[in-house]
């Protein structure tokens, strides 16, 4: 039973399904809202949690995504809402820039050698850094300052709604087919691809990789542009869910993203794991939480039941290895 | 037997994995002071055997005497207590701690149990290693000392539990030739001292000279327990393999053809950045279906050379190459790949082969390119690839998605070989292609190195097993720190001729340079 991780990562996910099945909060867990709000809670995260798993496949870490989330959502604020940029120039522009983040820390790691670890730690500090300048510290938001003190509210710009609603009769949310789209995306790049066995091969042994012929560099570059990317992407749909970019959004989140790839089961050394795995992590801990709220279980209580879980299930999925 | 000690008795021993038995009734007996070589191919069962008296394996069937008493041991810290301690393959101890630290690894002397007593340890060090004539500075971290004298220090530290039966498998696997001289007379002085020593390897010279009593394992069971000077060579193969295996090395027959390369005044610089060459000032030539083996002791320059005309150093080489009779540039292992050079490194599990990935995976590598247009991998051609270097190498294994780490070593040292020849190389270059490969395996990889050369492949050998280099090279050339210190065909070959050539004897032109 249970020989491949996959089928270990779902045995969990049920678990917890189970639970709700049974802590069902009158009945609550047995409507689908509950779910598609589950699934729109999750999706940010889980958007990092893809890229997360590219950079943890070739045996890195990426710290930096969080940060990177709060930058791009306050500059797609600002390019957005103060700027009255078309969504066709500021999304673009801000993809642009949470990619650049992610090469940058990609290229130390490649070029310079520094510990992934030490390399996106400065990232992270950076990237939050670069949110409170160009922000100058304060959320941007649609709030325009009356002469009277008071604030008035202006219209916000249609693409937040867009990114912000639920679509198929409100079955489904925006946030949560970009999500599914990013899954998507690195499934084909991690089981399609060149690129994607070459993120495995770096992973599971750098040096054979090198000798082998495998551009080590090129690989890794990929990698940390890419969750860059995805963060750009997941700060973008966070400025839409709260519809202001806030130069705090995002801390801690990619602690999160590392829990989805983890309790999914894929290893921190490198060479092995799958998106799929990623994908069921993040429907693991978007569960969890969800029965977790939807029974008003209290915030405290509810953070150590999380951490308590989160270790039960990566020693379930250790558990193979005798 | 009366009048022999017997120390450790091991009887019908079974042990199965997922209901495949691995071992099946195996009785041993172990004498004091006595060297007790376990011979058998990868696979036979000896690390099993090796991992159940040494705790490391806690369920099995059968019974384990120590001293006429029926022990059990459920962890390998229980065997430790008992005197009796293993070295594998992969050392443990940490190289970025003091020698010091590492012998008392895990069992630190201590005062109240609570302080760290470097004092009295430092005393018992100096007890260990002096009558071993070992001399080692205690506070410089290990990592400052090359491989043989790590190993040394293990056996050392096993010696600071008071070891009664000693456990080697394959210890001279990363050893020179001069190395392995000082382990041989290292492990003498423990056999006088009394200590009963379990010793597994693949080479056969090795086998013979230390030896006092075989066991033989084959598919798990005992074949048989002899005297060493009861068995031939031949013979130990023969129990074995379970078939005769006429001749430890095929017959040799070359057919040159033209130029495949040629090296002009060729120099390395030193990979760890030192100011100074590895490899000075070698020129060489190569013709398609030729062996030309390079000889020489543990740093002389012989996997430098097949390294650093890889590309494996990078471009910062000097020197002029043609491939094909075409200037060559070195500049990357990518570059060198796709002109048609293939480096078999000496080391599989740390540069040979990605562990944790399939065997399929492993073997398309670097060949990845051509089944993979516009970035797409085309997985059945992948499939059939691998599925057709699997057959025509002999590997086995259960599907092409097993995952190579768990293959024998024989098998990973074939996976690895069909990795390279899927990249359909002009020159190959082999570093240690028979390493901790059993001799079924290494008959394989021999007849290989045969085919390939009939049809025009030019190798490059190294090797640090002398009798595997003379019967394989058509041409031997002798390097000593660094530079061709001789060239010697084949007919004029003997072992001494290479030995004296690679201690640095010989050739007065070459020592007319010198001065």
């Amino acid at each position: 039973m249970f020989r491949s991780s996959f089928a270990r990562a779902l045995a969990a996910l049920l678990f917890v399904v189970l639970i709700g099945a049974l802590f069902n909060a009158d009945g609550a867990f047995f409507r689908w809202d509950t779910h598609r709000d589950m699934l729109r809670h999750i999706s940010v995260f889980a958007i990092l949690a893809c890229g997360m798993t590219l950079v943890i496949i070739t045996a890195g870490i990426d710290l930096s995504v969080g940060s990177v989330v709060g930058f791009s959502a306050v500059l797609f604020s600002i390019l957005s809402l103060q700027k009255a940029w078309s969504p066709w120039l500021a999304i673009p522009a801000c993809l642009t820039a949470g990619f650049l983040c992610g090469l940058t820390s990609g290229s130390l790691v490649a070029r310079f050698r520094v510990q992934p670890f030490i390399a996106t730690l400065a990232m992270m500090v950076f990237a939050r850094g670069l949110a409170k300048w160009v922000s100058g510290g304060k959320k941007i938001s649609t709030a325009v300052l009356q002469p009277d003190g008071t604030y008035k509210y202006a219209e916000a710009p249609p693409v937040f709604d867009a990114l912000n609603a639920k679509i198929l009769a409100e079955n489904i949310a925006v946030v949560t087919l970009i999500f599914l789209a990013c899954v998507l995306l690195c499934w084909v790049i991690l089981s399609k691809m060149r690129w994607g066995r070459h993120l495995y091969a770096v992973g599971g042994n750098e040096e054979a990789s090198r000798l082998s012929g495998v551009p080590v560099s090129a690989a890794k570059l990929f990698a940390y542009g890419t969750s860059g990317l995805f963060a750009a992407v997941a700060g973008i749909c966070q400025a839409a869910q709260e519809l202001q970019g806030d130069p705090e959004a995002g801390a801690t989140y990619e602690l999160t993203a590392i829990a989805i790839v983890v309790i999914g089961g894929t290893s921190l050394m490198g060479g092995r794991g799958s998106i799929g795995l990623t994908f069921v992590g993040a429907m693991t801990i978007g569960y969890l939480e969800k029965i977790l709220s939807i029974n008003a279980v209290g915030e405290a209580s509810r953070l150590m039941l999380t951490g308590a879980i989160i270790v039960g299930a990566v020693l379930f999925q250790m558990a193979r290895k005798r | 037997m009366p009048g022999h000690d017997v120390i450790l008795s091991m009887k019908s021993i079974g042990k199965s994995f997922s209901g495949v038995p691995v071992l099946d009734g195996v009785s041993f007996d172990l004498r004091r002071g006595e060297i007790h070589v376990l011979a058998g191919e990868n696979g036979a069962g000896k690390t099993t055997l090796i991992k159940i008296l040494s705790g490391a394996h806690a369920e099995y069937q059968g019974n384990i005497f120590l001293e006429g008493k029926k022990i059990r041991f459920r962890s390998p810290q229980e065997a430790t207590s008992l005197g009796i301690s293993a070295i594998h393959q992969d050392l443990a101890l940490v190289d970025s701690m003091r020698v010091l630290d590492n012998l008392f690894l895990g069992r630190e002397k201590t005062r109240s149990r609570l302080w760290m007593d470097f004092r009295s340890q430092k005393a018992r060090a100096r007890e260990i290693l002096e009558p071993l004539g070992i001399s080692l500075d205690l506070e410089v971290p290990l990592s400052e000392y090359p491989i043989s004298v790590r190993q040394m220090v293990e056996v050392a530290k096993a010696l600071a539990s008071k070891v009664r039966i000693l456990i080697m498998d394959e210890p001279t696997s990363a050893l020179s030739e001069t190395e392995a001289d000082r382990l041989f007379s290292l492990i003498l002085r423990l056999k006088q001292q009394g200590c009963a020593i379990i010793y597994i390897s693949h080479r056969l010279e090795e086998i013979f000279r230390i030896a006092d009593r075989i066991t033989i394992l084959r598919d798990g069971r005992a074949v048989g327990t002899v005297r060493a000077e009861a068995l031939s060579p031949e013979e130990l193969i023969r129990w074995m393999v379970g078939r005769e295996i006429r001749q430890q090395f095929p017959d040799r027959r070359a057919q040159l053809g033209e130029e495949r390369l040629r090296l002009e005044e060729f120099y390395i610089p030193d990979p760890s950045g030192k100011k100074s060459y590895v490899v000075e000032d070698v020129s060489l030539r190569l013709r398609a279906g030729e062996i030309l083996g390079l000889a020489g002791l543990r740093g002389s320059g012989k996997s430098e050379l097949l390294n650093g005309l890889f590309g494996s150093y990078g471009k910062n080489v000097k020197g002029s190459v043609s491939l094909d009779k075409k200037p060559f540039r070195v500049l990357s292992p990518r570059h060198s790949i796709d002109k048609g050079m293939a480096l078999q490194t000496n080391d599989r599990k740390g540069t040979g082969m990605i562990p944790g990935l399939s065997v399929a995976w492993n073997i398309t590598l670097p060949s990845l390119k051509s089944i993979s247009p516009l970035g797409w991998v085309k997985e059945r051609q992948e499939e059939s690839m691998a599925r057709r270097q699997v057959q025509e190498f002999n590997i086995k294994i259960s599907s092409p998605s097993q995952e190579a780490g768990t293959l024998s070593g024989g098998n990973q040292q074939k996976l690895v070989l069909a990795k390279w020849l899927q990249t359909r190389p002009r020159v190959l270059l082999l570093d240690e292609p028979t390493l901790g490969v059993d001799v079924g395996s290494k008959h394989e990889i021999y007849h290989l190195m045969n085919s390939l050369t009939a049809k025009g492949l030019a190798i490059l050998l190294v090797t640090s097993e002398l009798p595997e280099l003379l019967a394989m090279s058509d041409r031997l050339l002798v390097l000593h720190r660094g530079r061709v210190q001789a060239e010697i065909s084949r007919e004029e070959a003997t072992q001494e001729k290479v030995i004296r050539a690679a201690m640095g004897e010989g050739n007065v032109e070459r020592e007319k340079r010198w001065t």
